[in-house]
């Protein structure tokens, strides 16, 4: 945290950083957070609810980003997630039992000219079907192994 | 090899996501001096791999794997126009040739990461001519300019700058509103990854106009390779002086630094954006006060977009009168259009305020790629307003968009074809709203989830005619109570499709069949 005091945005800087560390912001990050910066804890935890990237527990091995937005809804995004869920047998938001996929949304990727847009693990994919998608989840598992 | 000197494959995130890193390492494998550019914009080509030969750029695309070692045969028999994705001298096709492009002239073109390249291609001229003039100076050109913001309110950059540079304090800032969250825009990211440069000199040249020491660029989390780039480009000004104590032996300050923003579009709302870069949650401010009088930290700060703040350099080479001579009426300058959706030649085109919605989706973006009728197109993210083929004779200006209920906003336009349900767009509008509002103010935060409910009734046939006017009352208070424009403008593409597209409303309508528990959206 240290390197972040003082600086303009530090906490979302410093809340970043822990998450990139260990992928996801434990309870404890608010304690350490709020003497660091010398705020509450609910300031703190006010901060880390109010944005879409920050979460409280773990993702799955793999997460899986597909744009929701207009542009890629006109190139047949709500079809394209539909199947995908059909074929990882998931839901949007969730993460599969055995913990190996999480599934987003996300708001826009500005791939919009060459839609349907996902991202896998921080990978961008443009023109996405649902057998990219799969084969690239496959990859990237493989990867991992 | 040939005397072919250089291949060029874009490191843009589009081509990226398209492989083009795959085909980069391809011709470097095969011993090629390979320069990774930003995007033309041709997005339909992308990949497009550029191979430059005696002062010209020749282009093949979209490049597959497959396509590569046919293409270095090509490249080494000197015969290009053997490969089947030929495209000839980039410069001379009819998309780049049309176009005027004052802010994307370098992209594409130059290695984004070389100051040399940079300094070639015309870049830090205007830096070097602010340093040698008054701040009041600079600030007139800019108002004589005309120009407007882009990110979408359109308030004149120069009353802005102005005001800024009025303000009496210790501390000044220049912050660039980098969170492009607006579905169907990328010029930003585009720019950022393609002439990061260009950004830098505009934010250094605000920040000599209106006495600012420091400045901010706030950067979307969706946008990895462009902060890769913009670190890397910011390092490099430092080095050069660009950047930092004394600007180009200007003597005067200007630092700069890169900011992540968390995942928040409400983040690019001004006053939204400015709690978020204090490290606090990204809720709107009420105005007044003014953030060009109480902004960052409580100090006077000039807030603008990424293409606001790169029209700038061109505005003072050329002066404010040359770039007001540009576009119609009081749209002054060039704006580059984001053509996405279902549209055959989707990307970015740069030319003046001015073309017809017409010229833009039809002779420009070439009809529908899948060939199917245009029913709508949504024209400033998601909100603006969703438009039928009947007004697209309309002059894209500020102005002229106004007078049919929509806004240029940041110049994106995405195309819809015949199977797109309005009902479903409008419903979506809310639900967006509902998922991005900041809560600050009841309108946005409870009107957005009321909006999917009432929307969610009619399409059942629910108490219809009562719910429609229930729609209607929630839509004009919305734009009537809302703090900001999240809550004050999702009534937009409501609205919007309930004028033009009335038939996707009614019960029961064509574009959705009820029987036997089953529900069919196409």
């Amino acid at each position: 945290m240290r390197p972040y005091v003082g600086r303009a945005g530090g906490l979302i800087s410093a809340l970043r950083a822990v998450q990139a560390e260990i992928g996801y912001l434990p309870s404890e990050t608010e304690g350490a957070a709020a003497t660091a910066f010398n705020l509450t804890r609910a300031e703190v935890k006010g901060v880390i609810s109010f944005y879409a990237d920050f979460v409280r527990k773990p993702k799955g091995e793999t997460v899986i980003r597909l744009c929701a937005a207009e542009a890629c809804q006109a190139q047949g995004s709500r079809m394209l997630e539909k199947e995908v869920c059909r074929r990882l047998a998931i839901e949007p938001g969730k993460t599969s039992a055995s913990g190996d996929l999480t599934l987003e949304h996300v708001f826009c990727l500005g791939l919009c000219s060459a839609g349907p847009a996902a991202m896998i693990d921080g990978v961008l994919m443009a023109k996405a079907s649902p057998e990219k998608i799969v084969s690239g989840f496959e990859a990237t598992k493989e990867l991992k192994k | 090899m040939s005397d072919a000197e250089e291949i060029l494959v874009p490191l843009d995130s589009l081509a990226v996501a398209l492989g083009a890193d795959e085909i980069a390492s391809a011709f470097f494998d095969a011993d090629f001096n390979v320069v990774r550019t930003g995007s033309r914009g041709m997005h339909w080509l992308e990949p497009l791999v550029e191979v430059e030969k005696e002062g010209s750029r020749i282009g093949f695309g979209p490049i597959d794997p497959d396509d590569v070692a046919p293409l270095i045969d090509a490249i080494k028999s000197g015969d290009f126009a053997a490969h089947p994705k030929h495209l000839g001298a980039i410069e001379a096709m009819d998309w780049m040739k049309a176009q005027r492009r004052l802010i994307f002239a370098r992209c594409g073109v130059i290695d984004p990461l070389s100051l040399a390249d940079y300094e070639n291609a015309g870049g830090l001229l205007a830096l070097k001519k602010a340093a040698m003039m008054t701040p009041d100076a600079l600030c007139a050109e800019v108002m004589q300019s005309g120009l407007r913001g882009r990110g979408g309110a359109g308030f004149p950059a120069g009353i802005k700058w102005k005001t800024v540079a009025g303000a009496d304090a210790d501390q000044k800032y220049v912050v660039c509103n980098a969170d492009e969250g607006d579905s169907g825009t990328f010029a930003d990211r585009m720019i950022m990854e393609g002439d990061p440069f260009l950004l830098i000199e505009g934010m250094a040249i605000a920040g000599l106009a209106v006495g600012a020491t420091r400045g901010f660029i706030y950067l979307r989390s969706e946008y990895p390779i462009a902060e890769r780039v913009l670190s890397e480009a910011i390092r490099l000004a430092y080095n050069e002086d660009v950047l930092g104590f004394d600007v180009l032996g200007s003597g005067k300050r200007f630092d700069l630094e890169l900011f992540i923003g968390a995942g928040a579009y409400i983040c690019g709302e001004e006053t939204s954006l400015l709690n978020s870069l204090e490290g606090k949650r990204g809720e709107v401010r009420a105005k007044p006060p003014l953030p060009a009088l109480e902004g960052l930290f409580g100090k006077p700060t000039l807030v603008h977009n990424v293409l606001s703040l790169c029209a700038v350099p061109a505005i003072i080479v050329d002066g404010g009168k040359a770039y007001a001579a540009i576009g119609v009426g009081k749209s002054s300058g060039t704006m580059p259009f984001q053509l996405s959706g279902d549209v055959r030649h989707s990307g970015l085109y740069e030319a003046p305020f001015g073309l017809t919605l017409r010229d833009l989706v039809e002779k420009i973006g070439g009809g529908t790629r899948s060939g199917k009728n245009i029913r709508a197109i949504q024209i400033g993210g998601p909100l603006g307003a969703y438009l039928p083929p009947s007004k697209f004779d309309t002059a894209i200006d500020y102005e002229a968009m106004i007078a049919i209920g929509a806004g240029v906003g940041h110049g994106g336009v995405v195309v819809y074809n015949e199977e797109v349900d309005l009902l479903e767009q409008a419903r979506y509008a809310f639900e967006f709203c509902a998922e991005e509002s900041c809560g600050k103010c009841t309108p946005c935060r409870i009107g957005a989830v009321r909006g999917v409910e009432v929307i969610d009734r009619i399409k059942h046939g629910e108490d219809h005619a009562k719910n429609m006017g229930v729609l209607a009352d929630l839509c004009e208070l919305m734009i009537d109570g809302s703090l900001c424009a999240m809550g004050g403008m999702t009534p937009i593409p409501v609205q919007s499709a309930l004028n033009h597209f009335p038939e996707d409303f009614a019960f029961p309508s064509k574009k959705r069949t009820f029987g036997a528990g089953a529900e069919k959206t196409p």
